[in-house]
């Protein structure tokens, strides 16, 4: 029991931290990405070659790859995504065309890794050292992993909550129509937040890379299961992420565990339509759209 | 009846008919190129039945597909042909009925999200029950069922769907979900019943998947979840569906006929590569073509309609 709550725990600080990206980069950004899971996997890559080939430490790594991806985001939102942002005229043409577009997207990263590594699964093994937390054995890596997680989910939640760049993200948030009105200088901000997303998925692609093994088309379940959470807790909501993920991730834990380990997709597909339809906007949405 | 519309219908008849005696002409080749070329027409049609006029983006072609391909790895043998396929028919609408009902209240994304991954949760609903209750994954298919016969029954359903795409385009029902594409909020106000208009028309397009993946099963001889739900299907038919453009009956098989021979040729010269091309297209066509093929020469007549007099828009 404890351990089966323990890797859920673990587990459900991923998601959670996977999802927070999102939530910056459908929230804020206005676009749904569908190849949000191609950059964690993008990044596990990055973080195997590094290791493997460099002897480079992954939570080395991190400092490398994060800004990186930070400059591919914002690049790829400036150049690739700001057209689409023009075109559109409402919101929900700019969500039906970011979906397509980054639909496509999906397919050339996924192409561009399987040309490169094939399709076969990858990992390594760093830290791999057997921790006893309260009574059960766990390994080093989850425990670091899920440290970090913490971490940085804190950081970004102190970000946006105490500093002004942050509460005018917020602001788009709310009301993208209205904020100009003040002075935020949307686009801008959009393409920042949509930077911060890639950033923290990246993060977490190398926290990963860490304790699970993964493939060049391993990609859509994780972007799968970061658009449930960020539903499930209420669109641009980073405590909803934090909840919605951990509930994902014990729920998932414990009937792995306890029923089947090949049930897990359905039970993320009960929670995600039981909780839709008690409160369509999410644990924490805010009003009916 | 007006002069143009007996000369569209003479002429899809003759097409019918030049179509149906293929099998007869070619080698197993091109017999194989062409029963590829009949099953993504129909797919993609099927798409655009629902999605074009709601605009809700459905990824759930494969699940409906993959369903009705199993129905018949389990069910073949024990019936006759006719009976598997109303089965199939049967289960496919119960499926989309309960997914259609379920989501179709939520909005535009939740939904995507859900066909995102819906095949993948009735896999792993089929993989569950075969391994621990029935204890047997992937089944033979022995059928005799000769590619000619597929060919046929794939031809036969594609008039089917033309019709019944052409029907409801002209019918009260057709006409509710173009207001609900434009706006939902305007339809709720006239008194549509939105919810049962989108999730009729959800079952519909799901049934002709479902036989799809029925005609098709017996190709394959032996099946597994992984073979009959395999993702890519849903990709392909909604990139061919954008091509043509899905808001016109027949745009869609505009799309799937250049696609498929596109995908044909390229996982024939460049199996690796293929993924990587397929995600370019996308890109070209949501960039180059939001409207599709249809959309672009609608706007080709209405400027060459613009330069003469004003005539009444059609």
């Amino acid at each position: 029991m404890t351990n089966a709550v323990l890797t859920g725990l673990v587990l459900g600080g991923m998601y959670a931290l996977i999802a927070m990206g999102l939530t910056l980069q459908y929230g804020v950004a206005r676009i749904m990405n569908l190849a949000y899971g191609e950059f964690l996997i993008g990044s596990a890559f990055a973080s195997y070659f590094l290791f493997t080939g460099w002897a480079v430490n992954p939570l080395v790594g991190l400092i490398v790859i994060v800004p990186v991806s930070f400059v591919v985001s914002f690049l790829l939102y400036k150049i690739f995504l700001t057209p689409l942002v023009r075109r559109a005229r409402t919101r929900d043409a700019l969500e039906v065309d970011s979906i397509l577009a980054t639909f496509g997207l999906m397919f050339i990263v996924q192409g561009i890794l399987l040309t490169m590594f094939g399709g076969a699964y990858f990992s390594y093994s760093f830290l791999a050292i057997p921790v006893t937390v309260v009574g059960e054995v766990l390994a080093m890596n989850r425990l670091v992993a899920f440290a970090l997680a913490v971490v940085l989910g804190t950081v970004l939640y102190l970000l946006l909550t105490r500093t002004r760049i942050g509460t005018s993200i917020r602001a788009v948030a709310v009301d993208p129509a209205s904020a100009p009105l003040v002075a935020i200088n949307v686009p801008q901000l959009s393409a920042l937040a949509f930077a911060a997303g890639g950033a923290l998925v990246a993060s977490a692609g190398v926290l990963i890379s860490m304790f699970l093994t993964f493939s060049a088309t391993s990609g859509v379940v994780f972007t799968m299961k970061a658009l449930i959470v960020v539903v499930m807790g209420g669109i641009g909501n980073l405590m909803g992420c934090l909840v919605a993920g951990m509930l994902l991730g014990l729920s998932e834990a414990l009937v792995a565990t306890y029923i089947d380990p090949g049930l897990t997709i359905a039970v993320n597909f009960a929670l995600f339509l039981g909780v839709l339809l008690v409160r369509p906007a999410g644990i924490f949405g805010r009003g009916g759209r | 009846m007006s002069v143009s519309q007996l000369l569209i219908g003479a002429v899809s008849l003759a097409a019918i008919a030049g179509l149906a005696v293929v099998p007869s002409l070619v080698d197993a080749y091109h017999l194989a190129l062409g029963i590829t070329l009949l099953q993504f027409t129909i797919l993609a049609t099927a798409w655009g039945l629902f999605s074009g006029p709601t605009r809700y983006v459905s990824l759930a072609t494969t699940a409906f597909f993959g369903v009705g391909a199993y129905t018949v790895a389990v069910l073949g043998e024990q019936l006759p042909w006719p009976l598997v396929l109303t089965v199939a028919a049967v289960i496919g609408s119960v499926t989309s009925a309960i997914v259609g009902l379920s989501t179709l209240r939520l909005s535009g994304v939740h939904f995507v999200i859900f066909t995102f991954g819906l095949a993948e949760l009735v896999k792993q609903l089929v993989v569950w029950f075969e391994v621990n209750k029935s204890r047997v994954l992937g089944r033979y298919i022995f059928l005799d069922i000769t590619q000619q016969d597929i060919y046929w029954q794939l031809l036969a359903l594609a008039v089917i769907v033309f019709a019944v795409g052409w029907l409801i385009a002209r019918s009260r029902l057709g006409f509710a979900l173009r207001i609900i594409g434009e706006d939902e909020t305007v339809a709720r106000h006239c008194g549509i019943n939105v919810t049962f208009a989108k999730v009729a028309l959800f079952v519909i397009s799901a049934v002709f998947m479902t036989l799809v993946g029925a005609i098709m099963a017996p190709r394959w001889t032996y099946i597994e979840p992984s073979i009959a739900f395999n993702a890519t299907i849903s990709f392909e038919v909604v990139i061919m569906a954008l091509l043509g453009g899905a808001h016109r009956v027949w745009g869609p098989a505009l799309g799937a006929i250049p696609l498929t021979l596109l995908f044909e040729f390229l996982s024939a010269r460049f199996p690796n590569t293929s993924t990587l091309i397929m995600g370019v297209v996308f890109l070209l066509i949501v960039y180059a073509l939001p409207s599709g093929v249809v959309g672009l020469i609608e706007k080709i007549r209405q400027f060459r309609r613009g330069s003469a007099a004003q005539g009444s828009g059609t």
